[in-house]
């Protein structure tokens, strides 16, 4: 397919959120045809064979590997860190004329940065921070789209069309463009001011999704079956249709902690971030690499390439599992 | 007129009756479509422990009906007209939180797609009990027991662990069980079932029949059974209702109905249903045509381009549903002559 040249950016985005929404409720009510048919049944079996076309999905596989390395590098790296990221062990060997950056040496593989601190250890410990600021920014970014998309999807009428139409505001702005004018307008840049600006692109991107697929399982037979014994507004909500529309709200979240990572760093990259260059950071890394872009370029290539390995695993994964759970998305 | 008739003779029955649908017509009303009649005045009773039947092809308005009965239908774009008595009260003027109380607790209804008709990611124990907690005031704890014994009496084995089992561990015809255990659980005076056994398999399908029919017998519960199957309200059913594009076309008692349908659309179901003892449709004869060669009820008979017995009145006037004299109602101009009389 190619896609329509007239259509925006945004308008492709939102259509992508909602073709996602979309495969929440499982079929629509009626698909027994006239005869007694029976389409393939929606609910738990449609999960159940997701998941058994993900794990024969080497892409899926791929994606889940480079994942969980890194979560599990980032939560244990203050213990497998050689150094103290924070130690200029080798400062005695910068020399501000002739050599600013130590080579790699017995001890320290990759070498030093220009204040002599071991690198292998700062992109060790670093991934911690990417961690956090990723996980962070899409844990308030879940929490802020979920209230934000259950209100609108519960109450619906003007509650509904307000909520939405800030959204799609949000939305048809470019995400990065959105949070480095967040970030920017921090008075104090920290690591706190990234998360929160990130988490706030974020939000649009869950409301609008949640919102969708709580209309589509809204109108699916158990919820119609509950309304039929009477079962309370509050509990067709919370019972019946939210826990029924989190799955492609799952996938989403892995596909935006993509996202949200390259933005942490573009973010700290252009100073946005927390100046307090003890705590290392990707992002960070990179922009302080530049100075030296010309003479050691290793000092740009190690974190470039840990923030590109580690945002293409969580897109590979969260793609996989998009397509998994939606048919349709296979182009 | 003929409707007067009919509003006098039900009149005396309606003291008995426990649901008495009176002239019930939907209309749906999408934005920049012409309006859409489902439901064009059907009206029927129904007396506790008796059980009516409402059958007809699919897309003749029989989910619509149900659904309007149970107060189910969207408020936007739906108009729905007449009167549902129940024990007095006209269901159809109650408020949202009126009806809410009684769904599941006076009325209680069951669904073609059992699997689609469970919430796959809560235990079926969770969806018994909430049923109970719902109207009996019970608290999860005190509903189990109730529950588990539900289950035993819709004839799931093992309720015990049952309770524990979400709805993909349950086969098709239990899971159709479960749905009654909830939807009979509050005791409900009457039961809408709407092609209950649609969507199961054969052997299925009698098991589910004869657990509904033991079922309302022991309790008293009014059942209305929908259905697309003649074969299945054949063994089931006090009453028959046919209908035809919204109306009713023909009704009478179970027995004579089936020994001699008079209306030509009803010969064209039983015809079309298999039969064992090959008696009658030895060969399967559907009705020819569909819904979409339908006339207006306005002006015509709405089956008449489909009708072997049309005659030319059939495409000029609408037919009314009239008391043939024998406790039969018939909507029909030229009816397929009663073979008991001829005999007699
Ligand atoms: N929500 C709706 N909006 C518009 N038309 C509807 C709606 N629901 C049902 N209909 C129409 O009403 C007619 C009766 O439907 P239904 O009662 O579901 O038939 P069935 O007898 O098979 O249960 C059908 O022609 C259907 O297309
Ligand atoms: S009224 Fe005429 S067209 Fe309609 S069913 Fe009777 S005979 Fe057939
Ligand atoms: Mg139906």
């Amino acid at each position: 397919m190619t896609p329509n040249p007239l259509k925006t950016q945004a308008d492709r985005r939102k259509e992508r959120i909602d073709d996602l929404a979309a495969t929440a409720g499982g079929s629509p009510s009626g698909t027994v045809t006239g005869a007694g048919e029976i389409e393939e049944s929606p609910g738990v079996s449609l999960i159940a064979s997701a998941w058994r076309r993900l794990r024969r999905n080497p892409v899926f596989l791929v994606g889940a590997g480079i994942t969980l390395a890194f979560v599990v590098l980032a939560i244990i790296a203050p213990w497998i860190a050689p150094h103290d990221p924070t130690q200029g062990l080798l400062l005695d060997k910068v020399r501000q004329q002739s050599n600013p950056i130590p080579g790699s040496e017995p001890g320290f593989p990759l070498g030093a940065d220009n204040r002599g601190r071991d690198l292998l250890s700062r992109l060790l410990v670093g991934a911690q921070q990417t961690l956090i600021v990723g996980v962070g920014a899409t844990v308030i970014g879940l929490v802020g789209g979920l209230t934000l998309g259950t209100l609108a999807g519960a109450f619906g009428g003007w509650v509904d069309s307000f909520i939405m139409r800030i959204v799609d505001v949000m939305l048809s702005i470019p995400s990065l463009l959105l949070a480095m004018s967040l970030a920017a307008v921090a008075a104090r840049p920290s690591q706190m001011t990234v998360i929160l600006a990130i988490a706030i692109v974020e939000i649009p991107i869950f409301a609008r999704l949640l919102r969708g697929s709580m209309l589509a399982v809204r109108s699916s037979d158990h919820v119609l079956a509950a309304r039929a014994l009477g079962v309370k507004q509050s509990a067709v909500v919370f019972r019946h249709i939210i826990p029924n529309s989190l799955a492609p709200v799952i996938v989403q979240a892995t596909i935006v902690l993509a996202t949200a990572i390259i933005d942490a760093a573009a973010l700290s990259f252009l100073g946005l971030g927390n100046p307090d260059d003890r705590k290392p950071e990707w992002g960070q890394m990179l922009g302080a690499s530049q100075e030296f872009l010309g003479d050691h370029p290793h000092l740009a290539f190690y974190p470039a390439a840990c923030i590109i390995i580690v945002a293409l695993g969580f897109t590979l994964m969260g793609e996989s599992l998009r397509e998994a759970l939606d048919p349709k998305s296979r182009r | 007129m003929t409707e007067t008739i009919e509003n006098v003779q039900t009149q005396a029955n309606r003291n008995e009756a426990l649901l008495s649908v009176r002239d019930l017509r939907v209309t749906f009303q999408r934005h920049g479509e012409k309006p859409f009649v489902a439901v064009d005045g059907v009206s029927f009773d129904v007396r506790p422990g008796e059980t009516v039947g409402l059958v007809g092809e699919s897309g003749c308005g029989k989910s619509v009906t149900s659904l309007a009965i149970m107060g189910l239908l969207p408020r936007r774009g739906v108009k729905v007209e007449g009167e549902v008595d129940f024990q007095g009260t006209d269901l159809l003027r109650q408020s949202d939180d009126q009806m809410r109380d009684r769904r599941g607790r006076d009325l209680g209804m069951i669904f073609q797609d059992p699997l689609s008709s469970l919430n796959p990611v809560v235990p079926i124990g969770v969806q018994v009990t909430e049923v109970l907690e719902r109207h009996r005031g019970m608290s999860r704890k005190a509903a189990t027991p109730v529950a588990r014994e539900m289950l035993d009496k819709v004839g799931i084995p093992d309720p015990e662990r049952r309770l524990k089992d979400y709805p993909h561990q349950l086969s098709g015809g239990m899971r159709q069980r479960a749905l009654i255990a909830m939807a009979l659980a509050c005791q409900p005076r009457v039961l809408i079932a709407d092609e209950p056994t649609t969507a199961l398999d054969v052997t299925i399908q009698a098991q589910i029949l004869a657990l509904l029919k033991d079922l309302v017998e022991d309790t008293g519960t009014a059942l209305v059974m929908i259905t697309h199957d003649l074969g299945v309200v054949a063994g089931l059913c006090d009453r028959v209702n046919v209908l035809y594009g919204g109306k009713i076309v023909e009704r009478g008692d179970r027995h004579p109905l089936f020994a001699s349908p008079r209306h030509p659309y009803t010969v064209g179901l039983l015809g079309s249903i298999p039969r064992l003892d090959g008696t009658r449709g030895e060969r399967l004869t559907p009705i020819p045509g569909s819904v979409s060669d339908n006339l207006p009820w306005d002006s015509a008979c709405a089956f008449a381009p489909r009708c072997p017995n049309a005659i030319e009145v059939c495409r000029e006037a609408r037919p009314e549903l009239l008391d043939d004299g024998g406790g039969r109602w018939l909507r029909c101009h030229n009816p397929v002559e009663n073979p008991l009389e001829v005999t007699r």
